[in-house]
C-alpha cells in the first residue's frame, strides 16, 4: 500500500512538468467558451423576455443573476442546503460503491456470475431512478432515507458496470503470473485484479458523482425541506426568478467542482499502468 | 522431476464450431536438469506446449506426468517466464520479487532471500525503484528473479529474450545459464533462434507441421560455458542444420 501511494506521488510530478506548457492554452480557451455561453445566454435572453409578456422574467438574465449569486454567497441557508445536498450524494454514492465494487470485481472476474447477472442489470439500469420514488417514499419513513435510497440505485449500475469492464481488461500475464506463482482467486482479486482496476474504480466514481448530482434535484423537489432542489422550488414559489436562476448555475458550478476533484485524483494517479508491462 | 508426455493433443475450439488441431501425438520424455529448447516456426503450437506443461490449459488427448502424476493446475514449482516481464508497476522491484513468496506465505528470512536473488541478477541497488523506471532488460532480470525466488524444480521460458537487444540478449543467455547450473532446474525454453539453441540446450526439440508433431529430438554434448565463436560450437550448430533439414524434407514439411 505505501509503495503504492509512493508510485502515484512520483509519477504524478512527471505528468504535471510535461502539461505545464499546455496548461495556460487550455484555460485559455475554457475561458473563451465560458464568456460564449454567456454571451449566448445573455444575447437569447434579452431578446426572449423583451416579448410582450414576458417582461416579468428579466430575472433569468446575466446581470440579475450574477448580482443573486453574490447574495447566494453570503447566504448561510444557501450553504447549509449545500451542505445537505452533498451529505446525500456522499451518503447514497457510499453506500452504492460498497455494494457495487465487491459486485463489480466479482462480475469482472467470474465470467459464470457476469452471464447470470448481466441482464438483471441492463434492465435495472434502465429503469430511472426518479420513478423509484413512490415505492421509496413508501418503504421509508424519513425522506433523508428516501433520496439516499435514491442517489443509491442511481449510482450503483454504473459502478458496477465499469468496474467489471475494467477487471476484464486487466493484463492477463499478471493473472497467469499470480497463478503460476500458487495465489488462489481470493488472492488474486486482492494483490492483482484490485489494484490494477483502480483507474477504473475511479472512472467509476467520477460517473457516480455525475448522475448522483443531476438525480438529487428532481429527488429534492419531491418535499423535503432542505437541501438545493428545495430552495430552487422555495425560489420559484416566492417569485424570485433572479435567486433561482442564481441556484441553478450554482448548482452547475458545484457540480463542476465535485467532478474537478475525482479528475485531479485520476490525473494525480498514473495511467501507464494500463498500458506498461 | 521427470516429465513424461504420453501422445498429447491439443485442440482449440474457434468460434463457428470450427476446430483447430496445433499439437498432435506429442512423445516426450524429459530428464531432470536437461535443458530443453522448443525450436520451431511462429504458430506452431511452442506456447500452446508450455502451456500445457504450466497447467493454464489441459491436453485434449493423452496426458503429462511429472514424477508419475498428472498436472492439475498452475504449481508454483512449475515457475513460467512469459514473453514480457509482466511485472505489477505498482509493486517496487524488491515486492515483486517477492510477491509469489508472500502469496504462498513462505516467508522465513524473505527480505534476506529477496536481496540475494536481486543481487544474483544484479540489480542492487534497485529494490525501492518501480517498473516503469527500469529498462527491458532490467525488468526481464526482476521477472528471472521473481520466478527463482521460490527453487522451482521446472522453469519454463517462453521466447523469453526475443525483444531484447543482441548485447543484451547474450548477457542475459549466460547469466540463465550460470543460475541453471548452480540451481539445477529442468530449464524448457521455447525459441525459433537456432544459434540460441545451441548455445543454451542439452536437448533441442524440433515442433512442425499443421497440426504440429515432434520433427526430431537432437542432444547437444557441448561442455558449458559455450562461445559462438567456437569451432566446436560451430561445428554443433552447422551438424543440427543438417539433420534439421533431413528431418524436415523426410517430413515433408518445410
Ligand atoms: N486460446 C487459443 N484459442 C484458439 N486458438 C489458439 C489459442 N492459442 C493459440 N491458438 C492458435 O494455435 C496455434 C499455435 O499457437 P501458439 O501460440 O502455441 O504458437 P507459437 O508456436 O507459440 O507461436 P509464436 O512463435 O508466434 O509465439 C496458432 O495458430 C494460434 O492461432
Ligand atoms: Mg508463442
Amino acid at each position: 500500500m505505501k509503495s503504492l501511494m509512493k508510485y502515484c506521488v512520483k509519477y504524478s510530478k512527471d505528468i504535471e512538468i510535461s502539461k505545464e506548457k499546455t496548461m495556460t492554452y487550455q484555460i485559455g480557451y475554457a475561458a473563451c467558451g465560458t464568456a460564449l455561453l454567456i454571451l449566448i445566454w445573455f444575447l437569447g435572453g434579452s431578446y426572449l423576455f423583451s416579448q410582450p409578456g414576458y417582461e416579468q422574467f428579466n430575472g433569468f438574465l446575466p446581470i440579475p443573476t450574477l448580482k443573486a449569486l453574490f447574495k447566494l454567497i453570503v447566504d448561510i441557508g444557501f450553504w447549509s442546503s449545500v451542505y445537505a445536498s452533498i451529505k446525500r450524494v456522499t451518503l447514497g454514492i457510499m453506500i452504492a460503491f460498497v455494494l457495487g465494487l465487491p459486485f463489480g470485481l466479482l462480475t469482472g472476474f467470474y465470467k459464470r456470475l457476469n452471464l447470470l447477472t448481466h441482464t438483471s442489470v441492463q434492465f435495472l439500469r434502465m429503469i430511472s431512478p426518479i420513478s423509484w420514488m413512490p415505492i421509496a417514499l413508501l418503504v421509508f419513513d424519513s425522506f433523508e432515507s428516501a433520496i439516499c435510497f435514491l442517489i443509491t440505485i442511481a449510482t450503483i449500475w454504473p459502478i458496477i458496470l465499469t468496474i467489471a469492464n475494467g477487471v476484464s481488461r486487466v493484463n492477463v500475464q499478471w493473472i497467469k503470473m499470480a497463478q503460476n506463482q500458487g495465489a488462489n482467486d481470493f488472492q488474486l482479486l486482492l494483490f492483482i485484479i484490485l489494484p490494477a482496476s483502480i483507474p477504473y474504480i475511479l472512472n467509476s466514481l467520477r460517473l457516480a458523482v455525475g448522475i448522483a448530482w443531476i438525480i438529487l434535484v428532481p429527488a429534492e423537489f419531491l418535499g423535503i425541506s432542505s437541501g438545493l432542489g428545495y430552495i430552487i422550488n422555495d425560489a420559484r414559489d416566492t417569485m424570485e426568478y433572479d435567486r433561482l436562476m442564481a441556484i441553478v448555475i450554482a448548482i452547475g458550478i458545484i457540480g463542476f467542482i465535485l467532478d474537478g476533484v475525482i479528475q485531479l485524483v485520476q490525473l494525480s494517479l498514473n495511467w501507464i499502468w494500463i498500458e506498461w508491462d | 522431476m521427470t516429465i513424461h508426455m504420453k501422445d498429447v493433443s491439443k485442440r482449440y475450439t474457434l468460434p463457428k464450431g470450427k476446430e483447430l488441431l496445433v499439437l498432435e501425438g506429442i512423445d516426450l520424455e524429459i530428464r531432470h536438469g536437461d535443458f530443453v529448447i522448443i525450436l520451431g516456426q511462429s504458430g506452431c503450437g511452442k506456447s500452446t506446449l508450455l502451456n500445457l506443461l504450466a497447467g493454464f490449459q489441459f491436453p485434449s488427448t493423452g496426458n503429462i506426468l511429472i514424477n508419475n502424476k498428472p498436472i492439475c493446475g498452475p504449481d508454483p514449482s512449475i515457475a513460467f517466464l512469459f514473453q514480457r516481464p509482466s511485472l505489477l508497476p505498482w509493486l517496487t522491484v524488491e515486492e515483486n520479487v517477492a510477491f509469489g513468496c508472500k502469496i504462498r506465505g513462505d516467508t522465513h528470512k524473505l527480505a534476506y532471500r529477496v536481496t540475494q536473488f536481486i543481487e544474483m541478477v544484479g540489480l542492487s541497488g534497485f529494490e525501492k525503484v518501480h517498473p516503469p523506471k527500469l529498462s527491458v532488460g532490467m525488468a526481464y532480470r526482476v521477472s528471472l528473479a521473481r520466478a527463482l525466488i521460490g527453487h522451482p524444480q521446472i522453469f519454463l521460458l517462453d521466447e523469453p529474450l526475443v525483444s531484447l537487444d543482441t548485447f543484451m540478449r547474450n548477457r542475459l543467455q549466460e547469466e540463465l545459464i550460470n543460475i541453471w547450473l548452480s540451481e539445477y532446474f529442468t530449464a524448457i525454453f521455447v525459441t525459433h533462434d537456432i544459434d540460441e539453441a545451441v548455445l543454451l540446450g542439452t536437448k533441442v526439440v524440433v515442433l512442425g507441421g499443421r497440426p504440429s508433431r515432434i520433427r526430431g529430438i537432437f542432444d547437444i554434448q557441448l561442455p558449458y560455458p559455450r562461445k559462438p565463436t567456437d569451432e566446436s560450437f560451430f561445428h554443433t550448430r552447422t551438424s543440427l542444420l543438417k539433420e534439421l533439414k533431413a528431418s524436415f524434407i523426410e517430413n515433408h514439411f518445410i
